[in-house]
């Protein structure tokens, strides 16, 4: 099959899909790879580079549309481009099924098969193929490069000679993916890093990346993020009012405040008001990464950054990602490559478009000039919901006093019985035994009880070298032998010759042994 | 028999013989231990030689002398890795001894019951003793040497099978000839009707016929078992090598044979015990063979095992702080463990935290794995048992799982229906990442599907497992 990537028409969009690594690793599964000429340009890939690594170079997109079984893209397709699409070609881009109505029927006519790399199920199997999360972590790193930027002073705490210089104090609202990012760029540039979410089971995640999580004062049994699919859902006005209340709280405070709050398939949630914006201090910066779908601030305006009255710098970029085009391109590359390998399962050069496939099933949006969106739930839950803890019933002291006592009575009746039983046996026996046997039994029974106070003792790693010893002071039976060996009888005199000599390799092989063992235990 | 040169000795020994094995509660102190049991056991064979063994010095010198060459050299040679094999096969001569020695009791009994009182009056030794017994102790004699000819016999056959298993002499795998335990049954209650009969006449017959069934109930018991259960085997072949002597020190009056039997026989079983406990089964269960019933479907695995090639597990490494490497019977089998400490050496040096953790049955033998680490250098204040080191998997940044299998698998504690469930299983996937050294695709001993391959915090490393660590070696800097 051949797979080429056109150069993206959308203004400003800086990425492309198809690197020369990439292409390399799609050579590898049989494919062979077009390009039309100067797409990887503003992503820093010359076409000299790309035809070094086999790529085949055409000058025009009319070309390559038409030279290509599989078209690569990272933005969705405009209208002139769903245009130049086939019957039986497959496209590979964004897409957003659920906001393209017409381009999704547009594709469906041109009876194109679409693969929307925004559909991509998240399950773990899926992960690689993600464009959703590795755009998302760009986003985030630069989110936090940006505000950077825009802001006058230091990130991290400094004493200089010349004086004092507190560190930023950064919020980041919504650890997804960006969130996380932008956590963990920011920590490692030195800020105090706070960060909120509401599903509370990501407060772990928060914290291990070095942030501090704002709790709320709030006591709503939250829906853990597993019913969803691992997205956050909307919250009721009683939380979202307790969370503004917050976030009014620590406003006056903060310096950089990185929105990244999403709900799939809804307006972004308004979560920094414009009296927030009005508390912070002058030279504050403030970057939306939900500016596309409406802003988590009243006051962003999307692909533009302002500066407020009292001076506070809200960024509403939406093309994070293409800002940092090669490093986007690289993954996005990356993410298509997963995707062609998984549809071509036999690396060799066919596609094979298995329908079966919960991931290929859900991002596949066209096929065969039949709509195939919504896909149905995939058959793997994205995350196991977690099981609710039970909690360990808190014991009053009065009870723990009852229970000790239980146990207590429980333990002296067991041993009592045992001793009992014991006892009584031993008597038993004692009542036909003779005395001289009985002499004997009490020295085993005694020994019995010994050994096992001793053993229990033994260290766990030195059980070979127990077993060892006791297997050489068994042969202890050479004694038996050796009160034999005098007898009169020759065949008695042969079985116990025959007995000394077994014992005899036990008793020196046995400990010779051990001691070997031992001496290679070693302190360090 | 007024020896009480002789009784005295015998009393030291007894006490070496236990602080002999009270000094293995400690690494240092079990090197001292070692000698007690040495000197034990000199006094015990020199004090008997000098008095009721006095009857042929000539014959006891020179077959000590010659078992002991033979016992020093196979100690000499043997590999680390062979420790369960030669633990067999020890427990099997002692098991042979016991049934000649059992023998020697029975002609000799039916010997001094031919004498007339003049030729009894004349007897020494062992025989003169006998020959002192009343009607009552000669009933009682017999059972004794009953019961240790039956012991020591089924010690023999158990442990030549469980050396040929563990040798890979004979095939590893549980079989059973038809009719299965029933034959085992069988061959019992045949041996305890053969007591009756042995105890009313003292016929040589009923004990040789008792003998075989003997042989053959050792034979198949341990046929019956196989694979990981041969820990619980081992240890339980070494108790009774132990009830087996005790028996015999009833039937020769000697206490100190009765204390050292009884040490040695509570020593095996609380150590098949434990490895029972280990692995969540009861003894009988091990014993008759096979994992119990699952009493549903197993849960259903979902997702794919990743390979991962020695670059990736070595840049990892390189990054880890703190690693845990976690090995089963696979590292023995591959004689790994000089890789894997030269592995532990290098990362120790460069300062990250590297820590082994020990499942109880991991391996053929109680505390194989520590055996096997120690050899290879590995200190031993970095070899931790399971409990002591569970907890500490989530602070992991990688676990290292070197040839083990069903000690990992985490359907223990998830999928109450799997075959295993309930067994403690080392928490390895807690850690950050792990990473699994394995031949290749596959169950375990068990035949368990393991979960543990499938997480998303797994990856598999594929191969040989030496091969797969000196592939690390240098790449670890």
């Amino acid at each position: 099959m051949k797979i080429g990537a056109p150069r993206e028409i959308f203004e400003g969009e800086n990425r492309v899909a198809l690197t020369p690594d990439s292409a390399v690793q799609l050579q590898k599964l049989g494919h062979t790879c077009v390009l039309e000429a100067g797409a990887g340009a503003k992503a820093g890939f010359s076409d000299e580079t790309y035809r070094k690594a086999g790529v085949e170079i055409v000058t025009t997109a009319a070309e390559l549309y038409a030279a290509a079984d599989v078209v690569v893209k990272v933005r969705g397709p405009e209208p002139s481009e769903v245009a130049m699409l086939r019957q039986g070609q497959t496209l590979i881009s964004f897409f957003w099924p659920a906001q393209n109505p017409e381009l999704l029927e547009a594709a469906k006519e041109r009876g194109a098969t679409v693969v929307a790399m925004d559909m991509v199920p998240r399950i773990s199997r899926a992960q690689k193929m993600d464009a959703l999360s590795s755009m998302a972590n760009i986003a985030g790193y630069r989110a936090v490069i940006e505000a950077g930027n825009n802001f006058g002073r230091f990130f991290t705490g400094q004493v200089t000679a010349a004086g004092k210089v507190p560190p930023a104090k950064v919020l980041i609202v919504g650890a997804g993916v960006a969130g996380l990012a932008a956590i963990g760029t920011s920590t490692s540039l030195g800020a105090i890093t706070l960060a909120f979410d509401v599903r509370p089971e990501v407060a772990e995640q928060i914290e291990s990346m070095g942030a501090e999580f704002v709790y709320l004062d709030f006591s709503e049994a939250q829906t853990d993020g597993a019913a969803t699919g691992g997205y956050a859902a909307p919250s009721s006005p009683e939380f979202r009012e307790a969370q503004l209340k917050k976030f009014r709280e620590l406003a006056p405070d903060i310096d950089i405040v990185i929105t990244t709050a999403l709900i799939p398939g809804r307006p972004a949630p308004k979560l920094w008001t414009e009296d927030m914006v009005q508390m912070m201090k002058p030279g504050s910066v403030i970057v939306d990464l939900a500016a596309e779908r409406g802003g988590n601030c009243d006051l962003t305006v999307p692909d533009e950054k302002i500066v407020t009255e009292n001076g506070v710098t809200i960024v509403g970029y939406t093309d994070f990602p293409s800002r940092m085009a090669a490093q986007a391109s690289t993954l996005y590359a990356n993410n298509i490559r997963h995707m062609m390998s998984d549809l071509t399962p036999k690396k060799d050069g066919v596609v094979d478009h298995n329908m079966e496939d919960d991931v290929i099933r859900g991002a596949t949006v066209t096929k065969d000039g039949a709509i195939t969106y919504p896909p149905p739930p995939p058959k793997v839950q994205a995350i196991a919901a977690q099981k609710p803890k039970e909690k360990a019933k808190e014991l009053t002291p009065e009870e723990k006093r009852a229970q000790e006592v239980a146990a207590f009575k429980k333990q002296t009746r067991d041993q009592v019985l045992m001793l009992a039983i014991g006892g009584g046996l031993i008597l038993l026996a004692g009542l036909f035994a003779p005395a001289s046997f009985m002499a004997h039994f009490i020295v085993f029974v005694l020994s019995v009880y010994v050994g096992v106070q001793v053993i229990w003792n033994v260290s766990h790693s030195l059980h070979t070298p127990l077993m060892a010893v006791t297997n050489a002071i068994s042969s202890i039976i050479i004694l038996g032998a050796l009160m034999q060996i005098g007898s009169g009888n020759w065949l008695v005199v042969i079985l116990a010759a025959a007995s000394v000599f077994m014992a005899g390799i036990n008793i020196f092989g046995g400990f010779m042994v051990t001691r070997r063992m031992l001496a290679m235990f070693q302190k360090s | 028999m007024e020896y009480g040169f002789t009784t005295a000795a015998y009393v030291v020994a007894a006490v070496l013989f236990i602080q002999s094995l009270g000094g293995l509660s400690g690494q240092e102190s079990a090197k001292r231990a070692v000698w007690y049991g040495i000197v034990g056991m000199a006094l015990a064979v020199a004090a008997t030689l000098v008095g009721p063994g006095a009857g042929n010095w000539l014959i006891s010198v020179v077959m000590v002398a010659a078992g002991g060459a033979i016992g020093w050299v196979v100690a000499k040679r043997v590999q680390m890795t062979e420790m369960p094999q030669l633990v067999a096969a020890m427990h099997s001569l002692v098991g042979l001894a016991a049934v000649f020695i059992g023998y020697n009791t029975h002609i000799e009994l039916a010997r001094v019951a031919g004498m007339d009182e003049a030729a009894r009056a004349a007897l020494h030794g062992f025989a003169a003793v006998v020959a002192h017994k009343t009607p009552v102790e000669v009933s009682i004699l017999r059972v004794e040497t009953f019961l240790g000819v039956f012991i020591g016999a089924v010690t023999f056959t158990g442990s030549v099978i469980a050396f040929g298993k563990l040798a890979g002499r004979v095939d590893g795998k549980a079989k059973k000839l038809p009719g299965g335990h029933m034959l085992n049954a069988g061959a019992a209650v045949l041996s305890l009707a053969l007591l009756l009969v042995y105890l009313q006449s003292g016929s040589t017959l009923a004990l040789i016929v008792m003998t075989l069934a003997a042989f053959f109930i050792g034979y198949h018991l341990i046929m019956g078992i196989g694979g990981a259960d041969m820990p619980v085997v081992v240890s339980m072949l070494n108790s009774y090598s132990g009830w087996a002597a005790a028996a015999i020190g009833f039937s020769l009056s000697n206490d100190l044979l009765i204390v050292v039997g009884a040490l040695v026989g509570s020593s095996g079983a609380i150590l098949s015990y434990i490895m029972c406990k280990a692995m969540n089964r009861s003894f009988v269960s091990v014993i008759l063979g096979g994992f119990g019933g699952t009493t549903g479907p197993a849960m259903e695995v979902t997702g794919e095992q990743i390979a991962i090639d020695a670059e990736g597990v070595a840049a990892a490494l390189n990054d880890a702080d703190s690693v845990i490497i976690i090995p089963g019977y696979g590292m023995a089998v591959a004689q790994a463990q000089q890789s894997v400490s030269e592995l532990t050496r290098k990362l120790r040096a460069k300062g990250k935290n590297v820590r082994f953790a020990i499942h109880p049955v991991a391996g053929r033998l109680p505390g194989h794995m520590n055996v096997l680490l120690a050899e290879a250098k590995v200190p031993y204040d970095i070899v931790l048992e399971m409990d002591e080191i569970n907890e500490d998997f989530p602070e992991t940044d990688v676990a290292i799982v070197i040839g083990s299998n069903d000690i990992v698998n985490p359907a223990a504690q998830e999928d109450p229906n799997s075959p295993i469930a309930g067994m403690p299983v080392l928490e390895c996937w807690k850690a950050k990442q792990v990473f699994v050294s394995k031949r290749g695709q596959g169950t375990g001993y068990s035949g368990i599907e393991n979960p543990l391959f499938y997480k998303e915090n797994t990856r598999m490393f594929y191969g040989d497992a030496k091969k797969s660590i000196d592939a690390l070696l240098p790449m670890i800097e």
